[in-house]
């Protein structure tokens, strides 16, 4: 059976240029197709691009390379039948609850009447009743992305692009969104043909969504597709669903793992230029604790660690690679196992685990050996901000340079390598151990 | 800069609009204050009418040292400023008893034309130094203090008031003294926004510095030596490239102001936010950052700042707990003997004032009130021009980031340029093409102001969330809906704040702008602008004070009916986030 097809997306890549001619590689080669009656989602950590591959299916943005193709048109702007959900829910504060809800209607010119009926009967499928002449600030956040779905299904688009819709909810509101969703789709009232539903929480893909794209990061490249043949409605306690997705944890830290091998290689000796994530030195403690800990013990399967800690993917993936890179912990298939200086630094004091961290930095992280050689050799022992962000700017964009930077830092103050000053923006070996 | 910062300078502290017993006896202070200084100029007018004026040079070389004694009679003002900013307001804030009568005093006093005021000032400061320049400086300072300082004042006031409580309590639990916990807690709280509000004044005080180095009262003139009274003989000499040096000089002092004093401090206020999230737009200066990198600033300000530890330490704090059953009863008589108080001073202040308008008739009063009336619609009718003008364009500005950087720092910079430097290039045209005072003298009430409705329409363009922008291009809403819904909207608590900060210097530049003298010529537009003007010329301080008080009248009646209620209306609806 051939379901007719409603996107299809090729070989699309988007690239920002870069101070100083270069360009950045945000996608690459990205193929996706989406058919009637299907939920499509992207998966992935932030940095992978999805939300950029998302603008440039709406037509918000143009694709550096490749082609859309929407119902047999090229999209080259923003397409009326496909309407987005946007994370923050981007409501207008100074338009009711009705009034954005018609803003979409009376763009498209609609006679006054018509577009009355349909916002009010988009407001009713929704489950706004009774909310219409209110303004957004008067709306609890689930209240304000109802008025996002009504606003995006009055238009009657053909596909509903949903950017991480309920991220920004807590827990119970965005459960009690998901089944309302879950519930109208299955039914068949929704007036779409197929969604597009961007997000880094796995549970709610595999809930969600016929299939699943995982993306890479850094450039954001589709690595794999797995379809979920689940039965709807599906259930988070079902022995499949967890294997699904467990599948795709292992699935995740395998490419991460593999990406991480391969760049040592291309860069033999260089680490300098490796992008490094914001990550507390409070994290990493507290992630070492919870692994050492009962009933852990030194190695944890990662989807029951995240559920333990309530930690979202895209929190848990950085604090564990971190602790990778510094040879704390391995990680595997999916779990992560403690190593014995990981297992050491559990046992210590405050002071032996600022020796242990300090020694792992000088010798897993370049960056920070790099910064500290440099302050040891001048004879002010002092070195300005601008000097190190000038280097990584060679490897990276501005801003990543600023984070990496940002993170190393951080560490260097917590195992006491160096001292940084914001006011002056100087590096200097002030109380270093 | 940080644009979140941006608030009108003029009072908008409370919601409601209808004036209070406060703001009578604030209007009689006032107006007694004035009367006062009044009636005290006119007997001391006569003796001071042989003041020698310093001779003034149009050669080039001698502009470096006007623009020197001109910026340092504005670094002066604003050192007394600050001085008056945190006696007066913080004695508003932690008093409740003074504050009920400080704030609505500081709200009359806001909307008293400064420029008509100097004319009264400077008679009293010259008697002060009969026949010395040194009168004549404390004058000037003295009317730049007053168009600085109360807006400072009000934005400290406001700040000190909403100091969160853990922070003062943690304070007392450190066991803080009332003088250290003003300077450690309760002033680094209010530090950004009353450095925005020094930066507004400052551009506003340009204006004033220059419009008080040359002033005529009566038969005696005052001319301070200073870009202002250059241009004011530039003017008498029909000097047109003379004028073009001293705006020439202008803009390099507003420059030098603006990255040696007002960049970093604005860069170095960023540390006292008290949002503790890092913003990827923090200020930067480099100037800021040669001061702390510097190790002689550095030993420079340590014994200040030893010494200024060295005082936390010299009072013991009071106890936590100090409530007694005596407190009451004695509170009670406090009470009494500071309403009585106000009570005589208010009653003397009526007698003044209804002594002093003895001579004025009731048709004086509904002569000048038409003439306010044609001022005001003056005003209102170029702002809205203004407005039509610059609010396309700077939402336009706005979007667009890499315009939004080069043009915004230029519209914050034309907004500080004293505009009355100007007014010779276009009274010169006007005379020249013969055009019809009444008309054509009206746009130079707004050349200077316009610029705060471009930069705060900017501003507000620019902080508009992206994801708002990419839903109303994912709905394809466009052309005039677009304006309509989502443009206008966005910028309106912006445009707002501009609009009541334009109109305000407005009415201010009424006085200079209706009456405008290009050699022999002089133009004169019909307005309450041009009265006060001419009662200035002519020494009549009866009519000076009569057009004083109207104008105050009118700003107080329209900010309370017009400008308060919309900057509220603006800041329920349409704020974001």
């Amino acid at each position: 059976m051939e379901s007719e097809m409603l996107l299809d997306v090729r070989d699309v890549g988007r690239s920002f240029p870069r101070a100083g001619g270069s360009e950045l590689l945000v996608l690459e080669d990205v193929n996706l197709t989406l058919h009637d009656c299907e939920i499509v989602g992207l998966l992935g950590r932030s940095g992978s691009g999805k939300s950029t591959l998302l603008r440039i299916i709406s037509g918000l943005s143009p694709p550096s390379r490749g082609s859309v193709n929407y119902m047999g048109h090229a999209v080259d702007g923003p397409a009326s039948g496909i309407a987005m959900v946007f994370q923050s829910f981007a409501l207008f504060p100074w338009l009711t609850v009705l009034e954005n809800v018609q803003l979409g209607l009376e763009a498209l010119g609609l006679p006054p009447k018509e577009i009355r009926a349909r916002a009010l009967s988009a407001i009713d499928l929704i489950g706004l009743d009774g909310y219409e002449s209110a303004y957004p600030r008067e709306l609890s956040g689930g209240m304000r992305q109802r008025v996002g779905f009504a606003r995006a299904l009055v238009v009657h688009p053909n596909i509903l692009l949903m950017d991480e819709p309920f991220s920004a909810l807590d827990v119970l509101t965005a459960e009690n969104l998901r089944t309302d969703f879950l519930d109208l789709w299955g039914e068949g009232r929704l007036p779409i043909k197929g969604v597009i539903l961007v997000t880094h929480n796995i549970e709610e893909a595999v809930l969600m969504c016929d299939r699943v794209l995982l993306f890479s990061t850094n450039p954001g490249r589709v690595v794999t597709e797995i379809k979920i043949d689940l039965r709807r409605p599906r259930d988070r306690q079902d022995p499949a669903f967890i294997s699904v997705v467990d599948r795709i944890y292992a699935e995740m830290t395998a490419r991460r793992a593999d990406r991480v091998a391969q760049r040592k290689e291309r860069f033999p000796g260089s680490g300098i230029g490796t992008q490094l994530p914001r990550v507390s030195a409070n994290l990493i403690a507290g992630l070492i604790e919870a692994v050492a800990a009962s009933p852990y013990d030194g190695k944890a399967d990662l989807p029951d660690l995240a559920a333990d800690l309530q930690l979202e993917v895209d929190e848990l993936f950085p604090v564990a690679e971190t602790l990778q890179m510094l040879r704390l912990a391995e990680l595997e298939g999916g779990d992560i196992k403690l190593t014995h200086m990981g297992k050491l630094f559990a046992e210590k004091d405050l002071n032996g685990r600022k020796e242990i961290f300090s020694r792992a930095l000088v010798s897993y992280v370049a960056l920070a050996a790099h910064i500290r050689r440099i302050l040891d050799e001048r004879r002010s022992h002092t070195a300005p901000k601008s000097r190190f962000l000038d280097e990584l700017e060679d490897f990276m964009a501005a801003e990543a340079a600023e984070e990496t930077l940002r993170a190393v830092i951080s560490w260097g103050r917590f195992g006491e390598l160096f001292a940084y000053d914001d006011e002056t923006a100087m590096f200097s070996l002030d109380n270093p151990r | 800069m940080r644009f979140s910062a941006l608030i009108p300078p003029v009072s908008i502290e409370a919601r409601r609009f209808l004036p209070s017993r406060w703001d009578a006896l604030a209007a009689i202070l006032v107006l007694g204050f004035i009367v006062l200084f009044a009636d005290a100029s006119q007997i001391l007018l006569e003796p001071l009418a042989k003041l020698t004026s310093t001779p003034i040079s149009l050669s080039p070389s001698s502009l470096p040292e006007y623009a020197l004694r001109t910026s340092l009679r504005m670094l002066i003002a604003l050192a007394v400023s600050l001085t008056f900013t945190f006696t007066y307001a913080t004695w508003a804030a932690k008093s409740p008893r003074a504050g009920s009568l400080l704030i609505p005093l500081l709200d009359i006093l806001q909307s008293v034309p400064i420029l008509g005021f100097i004319s009264i000032t400077v008679v009293f400061f010259m008697s002060l130094a009969p026949g010395r320049v040194f009168g004549a400086e404390l004058a000037a300072v003295f009317a730049i203090f007053t168009s600085q300082a109360w807006n400072m004042a009000f934005s400290f006031y406001q700040s000190l008031r909403t100091v969160p409580s853990e922070l003062t309590e943690a304070g007392k639990l450190f066991g803080l003294n009332g003088w250290a916990r003003f300077w450690r807690i309760d002033a680094p709280f209010a530090m950004p926004s009353l450095i925005w509000n020094m930066m507004m004044s400052m551009s506003g005080g340009w204006f004033f510095v220059v419009a008080s180095e040359a002033i005529s009262v009566g038969h005696t003139t005052v001319t301070l030596p200073g870009i202002g009274s250059y241009i004011a003989l530039a003017i008498a000499e029909r000097n047109l490239s003379a004028i073009f040096w001293a705006i020439g000089a202008m803009l390099i002092v507003i420059l030098i102001y603006d990255q040696l004093l007002f960049r970093p401090l604005v860069a170095w206020a960023d540390r006292f936010r008290f949002d503790q999230e890092q913003g990827d737009g923090r200020p930067q200066s480099w100037a800021l950052t040669m001061f702390r990198r510097s190790r002689l600033l550095a030993a420079a300000t340590a014994p200040f700042s030893s010494f200024m530890s060295w005082t936390y330490r010299l009072a013991p704090p009071k106890p936590i707990l100090t409530a007694g059953p005596g407190m009451a009863v004695s509170q009670r008589a406090a009470d009494f003997v500071w309403y009585a108080i106000l009570g005589a001073i208010g009653a003397v202040a009526l007698w003044k004032i209804a002594s002093f308008a003895g001579p004025i008739s009731v048709a004086d009063i509904l002569r000048v009130l038409g003439l306010g009336l044609i001022t005001m619609v003056r005003v209102l009718l170029l702002i809205a021009l203004a407005s039509v003008i610059w609010t396309p364009i700077g939402i336009y500005v706005g979007m667009r980031p890499s315009l939004a950087r080069i043009i915004q720092p230029i519209a914050q910079f034309l907004a500080a340029f004293p505009a009355n430097l100007l007014f010779p290039v276009a009274v010169s045209a006007i005379v020249t093409f013969q055009l019809n005072p009444d008309v054509w003298l009206s746009p130079l009430m707004v050349l200077g102001t316009q610029w705060y409705i471009l930069f705060n329409v900017i501003a507000g363009a620019s902080v508009l969330p992206h994801e708002l922008r990419d839903a109303s291009t994912n709905f394809q809403v466009r052309g005039w809906l677009w304006w309509r819904k989502v443009a206008l909207p966005g910028v309106f608590p912006f445009y707002v704040t501009g609009a009541i900060t334009a109109s305000g210097g407005s009415w201010n530049a009424a006085i200079v702008a209706e009456v405008a003298t290009w050699g022999t010529h002089t133009l004169r537009a019909h307005g309450l602008g041009a009265f006060i003007a001419d009662a200035t010329t002519a020494g009549n301080f009866h009519r000076i004070v009569l057009g004083i008080a109207a104008m105050s009248f009118l700003v107080t009646v329209i900010n309370r009916l017009f400008w308060r209620p919309l900057y509220w209306y603006a800041e329920r609806k349409f704020r974001l986030g």
